[in-house]
């Protein structure tokens, strides 16, 4: 650091893990074709982004009626890509208590290589498993702390450890809520750094929500995480991840190496993610609660569904989740939610009672 | 009254709460506890209890098996001891009610098939999983008025009321549960999923039952059938209560639940705890009735 506070990552090289496939499907209520899926990893590839995750936005196991059915099970948008990909690797996500380790084989059988086995940031003793089995079949592992506001740095530092001691590569700060501001983030990954081995790799996963993706990322580089997950145009849950293209000019302009041709992703995002969204990913009233109140990105789209069907702000609903400390996982609850507030401001009758 | 001599294998949350259970049983008496841990808390809370203790595990129990007439196990270890703890135990005489999620023997959900088993006099009956407990009742209550092509559960459980065997095997958990709901529920198809939340003060266990019909749903059917449901599952678990719905949107049905528990081992949070020692309980006096009216006979030691 210089002494005016200036930390030069001029050089610093950073992994690009792009989410627009797996994230993005929440934005797009799992709805992407196998030729959108192509059109998208073949962009990604040719412009050189190193690692992409596809899958269902739940990850392994996520085909259900509690998160959505996508248009085609996982193992069919993996065929559909894996030929269009000529020098990048595939990824996916496991959330233990969802996806399993007979999914994860299935994953590597379809030539996945790469996978983020992802829990709430206290529950790291629910992933040995998954761990050890991704590093059995030989595949890069990560862990995926999620909602990483909930925990203090010591804590998540802690979850850390024992995720590296499963057998974890690198270990991920994943902001699902877009809460923190680069001060958390910067802390934590600090913490973490302190603990884990030095070849243990630190990843940052942001979410829009605030407009801090960005700064986010470079907070955490600078405290030494060298992945970064993004999408391109952001298209993710909530506001979005971290924008890929606009994380990679950023990079440029500091001398970050990403290794990413920043044209093409420019070209891509206007050409081919803008026109699949449904709406518009950005941050809006409902995105900006769950930044601001610390919710569960992926809850936006069911709460402004349910909030519609019940009469209610989707708004409200989000800030009543967050009160009850809903965490990843708990979709069911949005809509149990909203029935018990509808029942309390005589909306609907009690049926029940 | 003549009560049937148990023996817990496992020290952990869910055999040391299966003694408060027990104990409270007309017809149930418990009187070993097996741990492998010299100082585990649930190995002392026993002792205090009344309980003859061993922590070298089932094989540190089996010389006084006879001698204490102990005629049914609960094993509460995990799912990968589960089948030697068996053999060694049936060997004897005993008859096992499987806490973990191994599933050798039948699966047993008392408001659905408790009766069945027990005129069918399976040495070994296993609980299948608390979300499975929770859960199933609901299932069978759609499943008994119309087609399930699909059923769904969502299993939230607060991060104290699981202990570290769970915990490090949830794949075994979801698969024993997703294939109980089609089993016992009577899905075609059936899908577990589990979320473990680290919220303070702890939530109280909650659980989402999805059922997709082959046809339009016969709502008033639906509804009487699950009200039925539940005051037979308040036998045994008071806590167990409607929160919200049922839903019908299409052929889709939505069932919101909670459990609370009673609060012997560990506080009311702990529902999903309470649901599997109190189903494991009332399997146990089931058979327990029938032993001491001669219905069942035990198999002879070997």
């Amino acid at each position: 650091m210089n002494n005016d506070g200036f930390i030069d990552l001029k050089g610093r090289k950073v992994l690009i893990h792009d989410m627009s496939l797996r994230d993005g499907m929440h934005a797009k209520r799992e709805q992407i074709s196998t030729a959108q899926m192509i059109a998208v990893a073949s962009a990604l590839d040719d412009a050189g982004v190193p690692l992409m995750q596809v899958a269902h936005g739940g990850g392994l196991g996520g085909n259900s009626l509690q998160h959505g059915f996508a248009m085609h099970s996982n193992e069919e948008y993996w065929d559909a890509v894996m030929p269009h990909i000529k020098r990048a690797k595939v990824s996916v996500l496991l959330i233990p208590g969802m996806g399993t380790m007979k999914e994860l084989q299935s994953a590597y059988d379809h030539g996945v290589r790469s996978v983020s086995v992802a829990t709430h940031c206290t529950e790291a003793d629910t992933t040995p498993q998954h761990i050890a089995y991704a590093r059995k079949l030989g595949m890069d592992t990560v862990g995926f702390l999620m909602m990483a506001h909930l925990n203090t740095p010591e804590g998540l530092s802690q979850q850390g450890k024992l995720m590296e001691s499963y057998g974890a590569e690198c270990v991920y700060v994943t902001d699902s809520a877009g809460y923190m501001l680069p001060e958390d983030v910067k802390r934590r990954v600090r913490a973490l750094r302190e603990v884990l081995k030095p070849e243990t790799q630190i990843g940052f996963h942001g979410h829009h929500n605030l407009g801090m993706g960005i700064a986010n990322s470079i907070a955490a580089i600078e405290e030494g995480a060298s992945r970064i997950d993004a999408s391109v145009a952001g298209l993710g849950a909530g506001a979005g991840n971290t924008p890929l293209e606009v994380f990679v000019a950023v990079c440029e302009r500091m001398g970050i190496d990403t290794g990413c041709d920043l044209f093409k992703l420019m070209d891509m995002a206007e050409d081919i993610i803008v026109p699949m969204m449904d709406q518009m990913v950005r941050v809006d009233r409902a995105s900006l609660t769950l930044g601001f109140a610390g919710v569960y990105s992926t809850f936006l789209l069911h709460a402004k569904r349910l909030g519609a069907k019940y009469g209610l702000p989707a708004r409200d609903i989000l800030v009543e989740l967050g009160r009850k400390k809903m965490i990843g996982g708990q979709e069911d609850m949005i809509e149990d939610t909203a029935l018990t507030m509808a029942k309390v401001r005589g909306l609907i009758k009690d049926k029940a009672a | 009254m003549k009560k049937i001599r148990c023996a817990l294998i496992g020290s952990g949350n869910i055999g040391t709460d299966l003694i408060y259970k027990i104990q409270r049983s007309p017809l149930l008496e418990p009187v070993w506890m097996v741990g492998i841990d010299a100082n585990s808390e649930g190995l002392a809370k026993a002792r205090e209890m009344g309980l003859k203790t061993t922590h070298e595990g089932v094989d540190g129990l089996l010389p006084h098996v006879l001698a204490d007439n102990i005629q049914i196990a609960f094993d509460a270890t995990s799912a990968y001891v589960h089948k030697s703890n068996s053999d060694k135990l049936t060997a004897l005489g005993v008859m096992m009610i499987d806490l973990t999620p191994a599933a050798i023997g039948p699966l047993c959900v008392p408001p659905v098939n408790l009766a069945e088993h027990a005129t069918q006099g399976a040495m070994n009956v296993n609980m299948i999983s608390c979300a499975g407990q929770a859960t199933i009742p609901m299932v069978r209550a759609v499943s008994r008025v119309q087609g399930v092509k699909y059923a769904e559960i969502i299993a939230s459980v607060a991060s104290k009321s699981i202990g570290p065997g769970t915990r490090a095997n949830l794949d075994e958990f979801t698969y024993t549960t997703s294939n109980a709901i089609e089993v016992v529920g009577g899905a075609r198809k059936g899908k577990a999923l589990v979320v473990v939340n680290p919220a303070e003060p702890p939530m109280l266990m909650r659980n989402t039952i999805y059922c997709l019909t082959d046809d339009a749903p016969d709502e008033a059917g639906i509804i009487e059938s699950v009200q039925q449901m539940i005051t037979e599952v308040q036998k045994y678990v008071p806590g167990y209560r409607l929160v919200n719905g049922p839903v019908f949107d299409g052929n889709k049905i939505a069932i919101f639940m909670e459990v609370k528990g009673l609060g012997d081992y560990l506080p009311t949070y702990a529902g999903n705890l309470d649901i599997m020692t109190a189903a494991a309980t009332r399997t146990a006096e089931m058979f327990a009735e029938g032993i001491l009216a001669g219905r069942i006979k035990l198999k002879e030691a070997a």
